[in-house]
């Protein structure tokens, strides 16, 4: 382990890197082939059960991407799902499993949602909408205190402890939504409706509320946090290997805490631009669940923010044109989680291929500085 | 508070807690199994689901719920299979696998289930239930606690079989080797890809078990998504069981306790909301680790593909 792992932390350092647009570029190559192989699996499973896989994917394509109307609504779907994927992937690079994405999202869309009202009446509503989407950070970072404290200073594993703040968070905003938060307006539980101009403004010329704008700016400070900052050098280091940061001198109970925090606040941030962009309330056992499928969509893109973009793009896509394309094929909405699960088996496969078969190409890719992810470094060394 | 312990809410709470804890029993029983073996099973709700969709149709079609338990059993292991492949021979990342295991399953389910059926649900015949001799006729305990499906007591004797198993077998010592030191094994020339294959095997057959029972026992119909996370709570029970199946039974029933009491207060008219009856096991544990924290005591290998010949 230690001669592989010198390996891997010496390929940081490397003078001779490519740059990170040919980094990328490869990184997405690579994950476009399992996306191609998912995509035929599920058409042949499409024509088995008797319908027209092109018809299906067409049809997926014209109402996700190639209408206006369409490819709106999927932009405007990229803006949360884009902020958590980056939240994933903060904490990810550093060894850290957050498998509680949803329950700091529904918490901070709770908190979001019942304070909104009180919030847009009280102040200017542009105050208001940046306060909020602060809550929403906060909330979303304070409901990772538990499992990182106890994984910093106990060890504890934080998979089972965020799984577990994951259930708290799902149910107490419920209870926050069906109590103090409860509109008197509603047949349904839900919180108070913050009206419809008091949303988040548009991108002028579109029906894109500027979450989508928001994202993208905190998407690039992620990359650059990453790569151009000795913060972002010691979560790799202590995604890459704990015990020698440890070794390294570097305040791991720190380090550990603050990136789980800002891992659970990027998530919440995504749920405040949910509900301050698109719904303007919440309502109650209101779970959208986008948690594991961008835990598979973050790994596809081999914990890239940059790499990540056009496969949450291609995700939100799916989400948005494949609501009609399985109702025009009598298929229920579903059938594309296990499209994404099909992709994600053929990404583990061409993985293990690649390391199999061209282990030779990839000894070179070494020796050129492209750096190798922990579990590989420790397979192939 | 008096009319809290009326014999009808007492019945309601043991049924309502057995019900809804032998699914979690079963599955968190299988998780112990590949937990102590090194593999962290998070797809384990995708097995109890494809075990759950099987076991329905071998029940509906078969006509017999033992036809379906075995359904369960064989589904469950045949998802586990996708694990034995990708985790165990290939060395490929757990975490990955799992979330893809229960991705796939879920939608897999659901598509069958509405190709077949469309928007109906058929019903099973509910299953038989025995009364065990003598202790089913105490008054209030017996006749809720001692009148089950022979599948139920079949479960909890599972626990101490699984138990001897683990602790007092060749075979669970290699087990435990595996996910503690597999090297050890390795070199006392046991093949531990075998002995982890066994294990994530044993793993799907139970939580498709668990399924099953979902399907069959409780629900008699199989609506998709139906073991609602389930298998994550099974995965929290197993983790604090830290291997020992007994705490797993206690584990399943205290959840089991906390997701039927609402229902059970409902039925003697008092309204509790069941989201926050439902917050208060993970509360009391969260509660626990936060003020007694110690180390969890995981193998040392969970969640590390074996290679011969590394580190």
């Amino acid at each position: 382990m230690s001669d592989a792992t010198s390996e891997g932390i010496l390929a940081f350092g490397a003078p001779a890197r490519p740059s990170a647009v040919r980094r990328g570029g490869s990184a997405f190559w690579r994950a476009a082939v399992p996306v191609f192989y998912g995509l035929v699996a599920g058409g042949v499973l499409l024509l088995v059960l008797g319908k027209n896989p092109l018809a299906f994917y067409w049809t997926i394509l014209e109402n996700g991407l190639l209408t206006w109307a369409g490819l709106e609504q999927t932009l405007i779907r990229l803006a949360p799902l884009l902020l958590m994927s980056a939240g994933f992937i903060v904490a990810f690079q550093a060894g850290l499993w957050n498998i509680g994405g949803d329950g700091q999202f529904l918490m901070a869309a709770a908190m979001v949602g019942g304070l909104g009202l009180t919030m847009v009446n009280a102040m200017p509503f542009w105050l208001a909408l940046i306060l909020l989407c602060i809550i929403g950070f906060l909330v979303g970072a304070a409901w990772t205190v538990v499992p990182s404290f106890l994984k910093a200073y106990y060890g504890m594993n934080e998979i089972i402890t965020s799984l577990m703040m994951a259930y708290l968070g799902i149910n107490l905003a419920n209870l926050l939504i069906k109590g103090p938060f409860l509109t008197k307006h509603a047949f349904i539980p839900e919180t108070e409706v913050i009206p419809f101009n008091y949303l988040l403004p548009y991108i002028p010329g579109t029906n894109i509320h500027v979450g989508l704008i928001v994202a993208l700016v905190v998407l690039v400070l992620v990359h650059l946090m990453q790569t151009r900052t000795a913060y972002g050098l010691r979560l790799r280091i202590l995604g890459a290997n704990p015990r020698a940061a440890i070794h390294a001198g570097i305040n791991v109970k720190r380090d550990i805490m603050t990136a789980f925090a800002l891992s659970g606040g990027l998530i919440g941030l995504a749920a405040a631009v949910e509900i301050l962009g698109v719904w303007g309330y919440v309502r109650a056992d209101w779970n959208p669940a986008f948690g594991m499928t961008l835990f598979a969509i973050v790994f596809l893109a081999g914990l890239n923010v940059m790499v990540v973009i056009p496969f949450v793009f291609f995700f939100a896509v799916i989400q948005i044109g494949g609501h009609q394309a399985a109702l025009e094929a009598g298929l229920p909405n579903d059938f594309l989680l296990l499209l994404v699960g099909l992709i994600l088996f053929f990404m583990v496969l061409t993985e293990w291929a690649r390391q199999r078969g061209w282990l030779s190409r990839r000894r070179k890719e070494v020796a050129a500085g492209v750096e190798l992810k922990p579990e590989e470094a420790v397979s192939s060394g | 508070m008096g009319d809290l312990l009326t014999q009808d809410f007492l019945a309601a709470v043991i049924s309502g807690a057995i019900l809804a804890g032998m699914p979690l029993l079963f599955a968190a029983l299988g998780e112990t199994i590949s937990e102590q073996a090194g593999l962290l099973n998070i797809g384990l709700e995708g097995m109890m689901l494809f075990g759950a969709y099987a076991g329905f149709n071998a029940a509906h079609y078969g006509g017999s719920s033992w036809l379906g338990f075995l359904g369960s059993l064989i589904a469950g292991m045949a998802v586990s299979l996708l694990m034995v492949i990708f985790c165990v021979r290939m060395g490929r990342d757990q975490i990955v696998v799992g979330i893809a295991i229960l991705l796939s399953m879920e939608g897999l389910t659901s598509l069958l289930h509405q190709v077949q059926f469309g928007q109906s649900y058929p019903r099973l015949d509910s299953v038989p239930t025995i009364a065990i001799p003598g202790l089913s006729k105490i008054p209030v305990v017996g006749p809720s606690m001692f009148t089950q499906p022979l599948i139920t007591y079949i479960g909890v004797a599972l626990i101490f079989a699984v138990a001897w198993m683990l602790y007092r077998t060749n075979l669970g010592l290699k087990i435990r080797a595996a996910g503690w030191k597999p090297v050890a094994l390795d070199n006392a020339g046991v093949d531990v890809l075998r002995i982890r294959t066994i294990a994530v095997l044993s793993t799907g057959a139970l939580a498709g078990l668990g399924g099953g029972y979902m399907a069959i026992v409780v629900a008699g119909v199989f609506v998709p998504f139906i073991t609602g996370g389930y298998g994550f709570i099974a995965i929290v029970i197993a983790m604090l069981a830290r291997g020992r199946p007994v705490w797993v039974l206690i584990g399943a029933l205290l959840f089991g306790v906390a997701l039927s009491v609402a229902t059970a207060l409902q039925l003697v008219g008092i309204n509790v909301s069941t989201d926050l009856v439902q917050m208060l096991p993970f509360l009391a544990v969260i509660a626990a680790l936060a003020l007694f924290a110690r180390h969890t005591m995981l193998p040392a290998a969970l969640a590390t593909p074996f290679v011969r010949g590394q580190k």
